[in-house]
């Protein structure tokens, strides 16, 4: 009893204690954005490693979320007469949840868990130390632009991830079940709010991005230095990630959609 | 800057202590580097010559104790000067520690790039330079990942070099090399001390090179210096501890052990937990 007590108490302790690095982590990243600015080409390379390179999984993953939301949404409007309003439906769903979330959590298994394993290969290899040796401090040269790139692309995949969802959606709705083509479109971008609607969307996905690679880096920068601890740290990323996106998507949710 | 700017003592050690958890590793060092000199670090594996080289570097704090670069304490700089003191320091690592995403080259190019504004045919220049030095000409364009380990280290040790630093610290430098390889590392430390006043030291357990290299030899063992000389003082002295170490001896004070409960306990125990 007095064990487990104990126990309690020393993981709690480690959860603070990591909570503080990694926020002194975050800190310093942010200091080395300054730097970024005369060297862009450091953020265009990681664009394309964090970014470019996600593009297919959040192409087909929301092409086929939008067919989804088609089919369903359809199911159910149908019921009430309403299926003019599918549109609004799935371009609603899509660009206030789905596309930010869902993105989030794939960015989270594609790039996030390959920038933990990254980070932590570097510094059981002593490359990280390698770089201090060198007067290179790797938390300015090696993550601040891993991170800005994170928090640059994933609005960019979010909104990609909608379009080819409302696409999708259409594909489904429009082509296959017969819904009016100009009533579909036109219903959504009647009700569908540019602040709303789309720069919460954007807002949260952000967020989402900051959070996301923050955790990415932290993870691998704090990894153990062996293969299991870099192996235990890429699946933490994960998990966290998942455990960040989704309370964070309750929390700004209820804040922007909470007062109308 | 200093006030020991024209005292010969680059690297100045006082009362180093340093603990991985429990265990101390240093315990009360005093060690003293000379400019231009190259000093040799000896003692057996596991006694913290790695973990002296990352304190020198301000890798690592001590527990209390000094260490001094020209005079500066390393650790109680700001992390900018910490960095602009790394400038004139080279590290090589044990394990090479190259940057695996980019070639040969441009491994040997990097703290040129990142330190300074030369022209691409400077640094292609330089770097074609540093490499012929280590004989790794013709490897620039392989990726690291593409190189023996011993072959890395001497990519490692070009890059080190590259900035051309005041001091250089060489962890292992001979280990995993071939015995051409190992006499043209030897020459080469040796010119690089010489022609370019640089002060070097050598982590090593290569006994014949390192003695015929060095300008002074330090043994460390269980957190203390256990003895201290030049080649000849070390050959000729008559301290137990140095004494085994150098001519490889099994029976003496230098325990060829890790810290660990007596054998028959451990297998004992050993056996009864399956
Ligand atoms: N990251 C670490 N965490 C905990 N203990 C460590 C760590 N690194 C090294 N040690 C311990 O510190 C001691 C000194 O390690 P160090 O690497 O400095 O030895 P060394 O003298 O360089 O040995 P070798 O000649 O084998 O390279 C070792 O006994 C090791 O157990
Ligand atoms: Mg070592």
């Amino acid at each position: 009893m007095l064990n487990s007590l104990a126990a309690l108490g020393r993981r709690g302790l480690n959860m603070i204690q990591s909570l503080g690095r990694a926020s002194l982590l975050l800190l310093n990243i942010l200091r080395g954005q300054a730097c970024l600015l005369s060297r862009p080409s450091l953020v265009v390379r990681q664009l394309y490693s964090v970014g470019v390179l996600s593009f297919l999984i959040i192409v087909i993953s929301g092409l086929f979320v939008g067919m989804v939301l088609g089919l369903q949404g359809y199911y159910i409007l149908s019921r009430f007469n309403a299926e003019e309003t599918l549109g609004v439906m799935v371009a609603a769903s899509l660009v206030r949840e789905l596309g930010p979330v869902v993105t989030a959590l794939l960015f989270a298994g594609r790039a996030g868990s390959a920038l933990t394993a990254e980070i932590g290969l570097m510094k059981a290899t002593e490359q990280l130390s390698g770089l201090e040796m060198m007067a290179v401090n790797p938390v300015k040269r090696v993550l601040a632009p891993r991170f800005l790139a994170g928090f640059l692309s994933m609005p960019m995949l979010a909104a990609l991830f909608s379009a080819v969802g409302v696409f999708g959606g259409s594909l489904v709705g429009v082509g296959l079940l017969g819904v009016d083509d100009g009533a579909f479109w036109a219903q959504m971008q009647a009700n569908i709010d540019w602040n709303k609607d789309v720069m919460n969307g954007v807002i949260k996905s952000l967020v989402f991005g900051a959070v996301v690679t923050w955790i990415a880096l932290f993870e691998g920068y704090d990894a153990i230095p062996t293969s299991e601890g870099v192996s235990r740290a890429t699946t933490r990323t994960v998990v966290y990630s998942a455990f960040a996106v989704l309370e964070l998507d309750f929390v700004l949710t209820a804040l922007m959609f909470g007062e109308t | 800057m200093s006030n020991n700017r024209d005292d010969n003592i680059l690297v100045r050690i006082r009362g180093l202590r340093f603990a991985r958890g429990e265990r101390m590793i240093f315990d009360g060092i005093d060690l003293d580097i000379e400019r231009d000199k190259v000093t040799a670090i000896m003692g057996p594996s596991g006694t913290g010559k790695t973990t002296l080289l990352k304190l020198i570097g301000g890798q690592l704090r001590p527990l209390s104790g000094s260490i001094e670069f020209d005079g500066e304490a390393i650790h109680s700089m700001s992390s900018s000067r910490l960095y602009a003191v790394r400038r004139r320091m080279g590290m090589l690592f044990q394990s090479g520690a190259l940057l695996t995403d980019i070639s040969v080259f441009e491994n040997v190019a990097y703290p040129l790039r990142e330190h300074t504004r030369l022209s691409e045919s400077l640094i292609q220049k330089l770097v074609l330079m540093k490499l012929e030095a280590v004989g790794l000409r013709g490897a620039r364009d392989l990726m690291p990942s593409e190189l023996s380990g011993g072959m890395a280290r001497r990519v490692a040790l070009a890059r080190a070099i590259a900035l051309d630093p005041d001091m250089i610290m060489y962890d292992e430098p001979f280990t995993g090399q071939d015995p051409i390889s190992k006499g043209v590392l030897v020459r080469l430390i040796r010119r690089l001390n010489d022609a370019a006043h640089l002060s070097s030291i050598i982590v090593s357990h290569d006994v014949q090179e390192t003695l015929e290299i060095s300008d002074m030899i330090h043994i460390i063992s269980h957190g203390q210096v256990v003895g201290s000389g030049t080649p000849e003082q070390v050959m000729a002295s008559d301290s137990e501890w140095v004494r085994q170490f150098i001519h490889g001896e099994d029976d003496g004070p230098v325990p060829f052990h890790f810290p660990a409960a007596d054998l028959q306990t451990d297998l004992i125990e050993g056996s009864a937990s399956c």
